[in-house]
């Protein structure tokens, strides 16, 4: 379904999670960060950004994962998305849910 | 003659040397297997074992018994793989070197991953079920426990049979019910995932079990550590289950052996191609069952399903052919409901599972995702055909190594 934010018309799912991934922005990314009452530092950035490299990558992203990435360990993630974090990250960094691995 | 070398004589590796031997020309290839245990265990059985279902007998077996007496039999330590050379060393000192390799090394469970598990309490309050050991201490544990809360607990995915806690917590309220202490045990159900299972359909079919028999559920729980001494298991979060008896699925990782020679990722999985199951670093190696990296659950079933793939592609692969054997991800779980009944589930990389009939369209008579007493048989009736059928490598009838989209209602 579509979705208007920061001005531009984007694709979502019934999640909320964008589904075409060229279409996300920073602008976008502080709206989505601030519907769900997240007010982005520089350290929120970093994370985004590497959460993206590996989505472009096709590294699937767990919590464990971003414990080793080198930018935050797992206490700092929960500080900066303090509910269901790696579900939060995602949605704001414009990238698909991460599937639970069977 | 030319090396085939097998390492684990698990599941997996047990049927690749059954298949391989009777695909093989025996003058050209000699295939052997290599495995520091003695004893073959049939996994699915340590569900049972905690409630006095089966008994320890029931479920050993000499590794032995299940391998072809052509196929050379080595009981020892593997130190490291050396991919570069195809070279395997073992830790007698002796170098096997390959011309194939197949990793066959499964998956283990880490409780030293998680902090506290290890504690005080392991064993005495906090159990496993997915060794044997911790299976039958757990056993020991329930036969006298008088009752509290009781928490069942999921570290981490990915997990070997991911079913098995969920089929743990229903056996329990069946085994508390029969002990007429039902009403003395409250059962909560605490997982890293959104909901009782991976995937939507048969999520809301376990989700109204789960309430149907009273068992609560904690999601989205990212476990940080166990207080021993208040007996809580607390998420980096800041919520905590306090627990009398905790029965946890520590983190699961694959054999250390691929950290000693780089082969796996940061859960020592072997990066595999998904469909072909060669190895991604080495085009002589391949890979198979819960050793793998491929998002396909760590089942039997799967194991069962790759090794009719992975044996094509292997002579496909001898005779310099393309890997045109395909896996599809299938999946084939019964999952044990209590009171003589389980449910059917059957999926693939692509398709989740739904309602249905298995094996035949329209026929049965197994149902998928509904619960009957005809699926409890199946599940029992497994283990017999485990023993006599799968490890020999011979085929279920009418289950495909893919899966079947007929008679399924998507």
């Amino acid at each position: 379904m579509e979705k208007l934010i920061a001005g531009k018309n984007i694709q979502v799912n019934e999640e909320g999670y964008m589904t075409d991934f060229s279409q996300w922005d920073k602008a976008i990314g502080e709206e989505l960060a601030k519907e769900n009452n997240i007010e982005l530092t520089a350290k929120h950035w970093e994370l985004i950004q590497y959460i993206q490299n590996e989505f472009k990558a096709e590294s699937p992203l767990t919590i464990r994962k971003i414990g080793k990435s080198g930018v935050v360990d797992i206490k700092e993630f929960y500080a900066l998305f303090p509910v269901g974090p790696l579900k939060t990250a995602t949605k704001i960094a414009g990238i698909p849910k991460p599937a639970g691995c069977i | 003659m030319k090396q085939l070398l097998i390492l684990g004589a698990g599941t997996a590796g047990t049927m690749m040397a059954n298949h391989l031997h009777h695909k093989l020309d025996k003058k050209e290839w000699k295939i052997s297997i290599v495995d520091e245990r003695k004893e073959h265990h049939y996994q699915p059985g340590y569900l049972f074992l905690p409630f006095d279902i089966y008994t320890p007998e029931q479920i050993v077996k000499q590794i032995e018994d299940f391998i072809p007496t052509d196929v050379d039999l080595i009981t020892e330590q593997i130190s490291k793989i050396d991919g570069n050379a195809s070279v395997v060393k073992l830790a007698n000192g002796n170098d096997l070197a390959f011309d194939l390799l197949i990793i066959a090394t499964g998956s283990k469970i880490a409780p030293e991953e998680t902090e506290g598990m290890l504690g005080e309490e392991w064993q005495k309050s906090v159990f496993d079920f997915y060794t044997f050991e911790g299976a039958l201490a757990l056993r020991n544990k329930l036969r006298e426990w008088e009752g509290g809360n009781l928490v069942i607990h999921i570290t981490e995915m990915p997990i070997k049979c991911p079913v098995a806690p969920l089929e743990f917590a229903f056996l329990a309220d069946a085994y508390f019910k029969d002990k007429q202490m039902r009403d003395k045990v409250n059962i909560t159900y605490v997982t890293p995932l959104s909901g009782a299972f991976t995937k939507p359909k048969s999520t809301a079919a376990l989700e109204h079990l789960l309430a149907e028999k009273n068992i609560a559920i904690e999601s989205d729980f990212a476990i940080a550590e166990i207080d021993n001494e208040s007996k809580k298991i607390v998420d980096y979060g800041g919520k905590e289950v306090s627990f009398d008896l905790l029965v946890t699925v520590p983190t699961n990782k694959g054999d250390a052996l691929m950290e000693r020679s780089s082969l796996g990722d940061d859960l020592n999985f072997v990066p595999t191609n998904k469909e072909t199951l060669q190895s991604k670093d080495f085009a002589n190696i391949f890979v198979i069952g819960d050793a793998t990296n491929v998002p396909a659950s760590k089942a039997g079933s799967v194991a069962h399903f790759e090794a009719e793939i992975l044996t094509e592609n292997i002579l496909h692969y001898i005779k310099q052919e393309p890997l045109s054997a395909s896996f599809d991800g299938h999946a084939n779980c019964f999952i044990e409901t209590g009171k003589g009944k389980a449910l059917l589930i059957d999926f693939n990389y692509t398709h989740e599972p739904v309602d249905g009939l298995f094996p035949f369209a329209g026929v049965g008579p197994m149902q998928l995702l509904k619960e009957s007493r005809m699926n409890h048989w199946g599940k029992l009736a497994f283990r017999w055909i485990y023993w006599n059928m799968l490890l020999k490598g011979i085929s279920i009838p009418f289950v495909t190594a893919n899966m079947k989209t007929a008679g399924k209602n998507f």
